[in-house]
């Protein structure tokens, strides 16, 4: 894929998201109630498909925002390298990004809202607007990136962006067992995930094979063993900071280090401060004054 | 609300808060305040809004794209006595502190819990947390880990409506927009921040540095790229030119070779297995391309060599009275082209130039050198400058790594973005601060369209030194 196709595909994606009427973009479907519904009969659209271009040397992908996140960590790995993005299958970037869900290892590998470098989306008027830049270090006026991650394309739809890449590891583990979290935390010096359920604790190990066998030896000490993976994530999620854990009802699994937890049944939001409701507000009126943009969602009741 | 000690307006004390570490001259303080509380912040606000004034946010000073330099004598709130460290909470990694205390006071609070803040910027012992976050500042070890937005947990910030607002959350998830990660670098245009709630890192069980000297700065950028190509990501990888070697040696006696065109220092850090395997792998590499290798013996040589990287801005003070460090990034495989081009630009307009630089991110600093007594120099600087910035954005790069915007290269901004691109920050800008009230006159450039990027004259007489 050239630059000019590309180009061409933001043009008519921008063209198709036009300038009048409601609009809502759509991904896999993955997580499409997430935040609210949009209203029944509203004109849907897709963000254009594929990896633009990916030179390994500088760890960067630039890649059209309707590609399915499987798709892109193929290509990825066929250089030894990955981005921090949950692989939710059948997802796509621009839907987890918007969406704003972090990956089951951010404690380790880095938060989501940190992988966006550049993004190119159509803002309500239907120009194309570029935010951030292509490179991994830049603070070149204000960060709109991170306002764009999680914020359910409700302020510009996300058309092409571009990733930091790491390199994959050559070992990884995971173990579990009835262990306390913050003792394993406290123990390990970067385990790239530490689930926990209330009682049984499941780690991530990766990197360098001694030392991801060392760490085990350590987390074996805790009372923890080898298993094939952990179980699967509860579909809502919620702030693990406002709730004591024996307050989560249902099962749950709480992401340690991140501040999130993972329940099955929806819990209601604790209230979020009135002036940050008007942040929320304000920003919706600058960006979308006429709420053309995935119209029936909503960041703040996203669980 | 203030005591009359904590308020001046004298000429002198004015004056001395009309300019920041950048090269700007010519800002005009209007009175300069020094709250302990956020409540201060809150007053100092107010007051400012009903004199009609502007309010301009101030940490250390130490800033280098004039953002702290207060124009149309605004009310200069400044933070050095909100230099608390509030909490600090060891298990769940995170620490609140006052937006005045220094960078690498809080990393010294936190040793003996076996933690550290991660931004590590060259001013970290005099520069501010608050101002960390104001311009999203870097460093040498902000390669692995991320500048400080990775860093910044949550703030509470006091908005010019006078309100006093936390956006993020201490443990790492607040639902709804991330109005933490749009505040952090917006450079005291969005509100003064009063408090933060820093993310801490764990101190590495594992360090090595490594210092590798080449015979061109060509092979130095491409052992850099070679590296990165390779899938290592080392904790810190800097170059230092010929030029700057000899400044530093003279000055602090580091142990840099003095017969090399350029040398590399790399910092690999983790756990022992992973830090010895690419520490051997970085060697290999850089024997490849004709360098040779120095490994830290210990903790005095590795201080040693930081400490020779670290002192390189003082340096340059024995070789010319003034300088001025430019701050680019380029893609991490246009380094060396992008090196060569900076030397050639500096050849044009008969400058002196040294670098020194956090090449893994390809975040170049070109320090070039002058006597600002000798006639005409400026124009000679700013058309270097300029070329330079030039350079960075054709490669593909970016106006700035870690500096920021400020008064510096707001006129720059449509070399990089579109008049669409700077509609949607300003509109950010105005959801924050409907009446942009807060440090006006920075990083957008006014109409946010001017095309003319070289009219410095629209930046208020006597601004630029």
């Amino acid at each position: 894929m050239t630059g000019q196709e590309s180009a061409a595909d933001l043009e008519s994606f921008a063209a198709e998201v036009g300038t009048d009427d409601p609009v809502a973009v759509v991904g896999g479907r993955t997580h499409w109630t997430v935040g609210g519904r949009c209203p029944e009969g509203t004109r849907l659209v897709r963000a254009p498909r594929g990896v633009r271009s990916f030179d390994p040397a500088d760890m960067t992908v630039r890649v059209g925002a309707g590609t399915p996140v499987e798709e892109l960590d193929a290509a990825l790995a066929e250089a030894g390298q990955r981005v921090n993005l949950p692989l939710t299958p059948g997802a796509t970037v621009g839907g987890v990004l918007a969406v704003g869900r972090d990956d089951m290892h951010a404690l380790g590998r880095g938060r989501l809202r940190d992988a966006l470098l550049e993004a190119v989306y159509v803002a309500d008027d239907g120009r194309l607007v570029k935010a951030g830049g292509p490179t991994v270090k830049n603070v070149s006026g204000f960060d709109l990136c991170r306002l764009l991650v999680g914020s359910l394309g409700t302020l510009g739809l996300l058309g092409e962006v571009i990733l930091r890449t790491w390199p994959r590891p050559t070992a990884q583990q995971w173990l579990a067992g009835p262990c306390d979290p913050m003792e394993v935390r406290r123990r390990l010096y970067w385990p790239s995930s530490i689930l926990w359920d209330g009682q049984t604790v499941w780690l991530h190990l990766e990197g360098h094979e001694s030392d991801v066998e060392a760490e085990a030896e350590v987390a074996r000490s805790l009372g923890c063993e080898t298993v094939d993976g952990p179980p699967p994530l509860p579909e809502h999620r919620i702030p693990a900071g406002a709730f004591e854990p024996q307050e989560i009802g249902g099962r749950h699994l709480v992401q340690v280090g991140t501040g999130t937890a993972y329940v099955s049944a929806p819990s209601p939001l604790p209230d979020s401060d009135p002036a940050v409701v008007a942040l929320h507000q304000r920003l919706k009126a600058e960006f979308d004054p006429r709420g053309r943009l995935n119209p029936g969602r909503d960041p703040l009741a996203a669980t | 609300m203030l005591p009359s000690d904590r308020v001046r307006v004298a000429p002198l004390e004015r004056s001395i808060m009309g300019r920041d570490a950048s090269i700007f001259e010519g800002g005009q303080a209007g009175p300069v305040c020094f709250p302990t509380n956020t409540a201060e912040v809150q007053g100092c606000v107010d007051a400012a809004r009903r004199h009609g004034r502007a309010v301009v946010p101030r940490g250390a000073g130490t800033g280098l794209a004039g953002g702290a330099v207060p124009l149309g004598e605004p009310v200069v709130v400044v933070t050095t006595k909100m230099n608390q460290l509030l909490s600090v909470d060891a298990d769940r990694r995170v620490a609140w502190v006052q937006p005045g205390m220094i960078n690498l006071d809080l990393s010294r609070a936190l040793a003996p819990h076996g933690l550290h803040f991660a931004p590590d910027p060259s001013s970290q012992q005099v520069c501010s947390l608050g101002g960390n976050v104001g311009t999203n500042a870097g460093g040498p070890h902000c390669l692995a880990l991320g500048v400080t937005s990775a860093h910044v947990l949550a703030v509470e910030v006091v908005l010019t409506s006078g309100e006093a607002v936390v956006l993020g959350d201490p443990d790492g998830f607040a639902p709804g927009l991330d109005l933490r990660g749009a505040y952090v670098g917006s450079e005291g245009m969005l509100g003064i921040t009063t408090a933060v709630a820093v993310r801490l890192t764990p101190n590495p069980p594992a360090v090595q540095t490594l210092l590798l000297a080449f015979d061109t700065v060509d092979a130095a950028a491409q052992t850099v790229s070679a590296v990165i190509a390779d899938g290592i990501v080392p904790a810190a990888i800097e170059i230092m030119d010929k030029n700057i070697i000899w400044a530093v040696e003279n000055f602090v006696g580091a142990g840099f070779p003095l017969d090399a065109a350029a040398v590399v220092i790399v910092e690999l850090d983790g756990l022992p297995g992973g830090v010895a395997a690419e520490a051997d792998r970085v060697a290999e590499l850089a024997v490849e391309r004709g360098g040779s290798v120095r490994r830290a013996a210990d903790e005095h040589e590795r201080a040693l060599i930081w400490k020779g990287r670290k002192s390189a801005f003082g340096a340059i003070a024995q070789i010319k009275p003034d300088y001025y460090l430019h701050d680019t990034v380029v893609p991490r495989t246009r380094l060396a082209e992008v090196m060569n081009r900076v030397y050639e630009i500096v050849d044009e307009h008969d400058l002196q130039v040294m670098n020194v630089f956090h090449a893994g991110d390809g975040n170049l600093h070109p320090l070039l050198l002058y006597d600002r007594r000798e006639p005409g120099i400026m124009d000679r600087v700013h058309a270097a400058g300029s070329a330079i910035i030039e350079a960075s954005l054709a490669a593909g790069g970016v106006l700035s790594g870690e500096h920021g915007i400020g008064i510096e290269k707001r006129d720059y901004m449509p070399l990089m973005f579109s008049d669409a691109d700077l509609d949607a920050q300003a509109r950010l800008r105005r959801a924050f601060d409907p009446d942009e009230m807060a440090n006006p006159g920075k990083v957008l450039p006014t109409g946010a369209s001017c095309a003319d990027v070289n009219a410095l004259d629209k930046i208020p007489e006597g601004v630029w030194g």
